[in-house]
């Protein structure tokens, strides 16, 4: 079944991905490498009916916020990470606590698989339930988000100005005029 | 068609690669990535909910969430540049004083 092979291949790129980025001691790779987890994510949300979210997926992300990680991993020039020092001086490096920490990471996983395996009724089919029909319709999604969302959707124009004001404030040089 | 579980296990998987990274990565900047990892895990977990429920309200959360994501990523990097001038290192363990 095509369907099922594209959502095993989608799943794989973005969990190997994924993983990748956290393997790595270059920033530059990670970013890049987060980039084509996002694309395989957006892949994965055609296939959930869901459009618009895929392209804002790659506009959004891909598009503006990894080329703003891009622009601050290149900017600050610092690609290694460094100073293995700090790592055998550190108090959280001892050896018990690190023990401790992966034992909770390790309770976490179990944890998740528990969840879902004892969760009932997730088993079935996505999208065959009534009132499943009409999802893939970006008219009627724009609807929805400029009638009952309205407010919380002016409330991101808030945060935004927000945002923007906070990132210029803080890295902006000491001493400068604002 | 593919069952809910699936997008489920997937979106799991991605949110502990994400919860590792924080904890093993010793880069500001790695670390911002493994949060957006994070964002992304819990995007496709509504989503798939929303697909399987009807309507939009899923789809709107996620949208709503890049947003949060976007600011995150903006105010998070201007941290990060802003402590980068004063120590010259992104290991989160130079960062141990409140105030110098």
């Amino acid at each position: 079944m095509p369907e099922t092979l594209v959502f095993y291949l989608l799943s794989a790129i973005a969990i190997g991905a994924s993983a990748l980025v956290i393997g790595q001691r270059n920033p530059m790779y990670s970013v890049l490498l987060l980039i084509a987890s996002f694309g395989a994510l957006a892949g994965l949300y055609i296939q959930l009916d869901a459009p618009f979210v895929a392209v804002a997926q790659i506009i959004i992300y891909a598009g503006a916020i990894m080329v703003l990680f891009l622009f601050v991993v290149m900017l600050l020039n610092a690609p290694q990470e460094d100073a293995a020092e700090w790592d055998r001086t550190h108090p959280l490096r001892r050896p018990a606590i690190a023990r401790f920490g992966s034992l909770l990471a390790l309770l976490l996983v179990v944890e998740l698989a528990w969840a879902l395996l004892s969760a009932s009724g997730i088993d079935r089919p996505v999208g065959e339930q009534a009132g499943a029909a009409a999802v893939g319709s970006v008219r009627a999604l724009g609807r929805v988000l400029f009638t009952d969302y309205v407010f919380a959707f002016e409330a991101t124009s808030v945060l935004i100005l927000v945002a923007m004001v906070g990132a210029v404030v803080l890295a902006r040089r000491e001493g400068e005029a604002p | 068609m593919i069952p809910l579980d699936h997008y489920l296990f997937v979106s799991a998987v991605l949110f502990a690669i994400g919860t590792a990274g924080i904890f093993l990565r010793r880069n500001l900047i790695t670390i911002l990535l493994s949060v957006e990892i994070m964002l992304n895990a819990v995007n496709l977990s509504f989503v798939a909910f929303g697909r399987q429920q009807g309507g939009f309200d899923g789809q709107i959360i996620v949208f709503f969430v890049m947003t949060v994501a976007a600011a995150e990523a903006a105010v998070g990097l201007a941290i990060v540049i802003a402590l980068y001038r004063h120590r010259e290192s992104l290991n989160p363990d130079a960062f141990t004083s409140l105030r110098w």
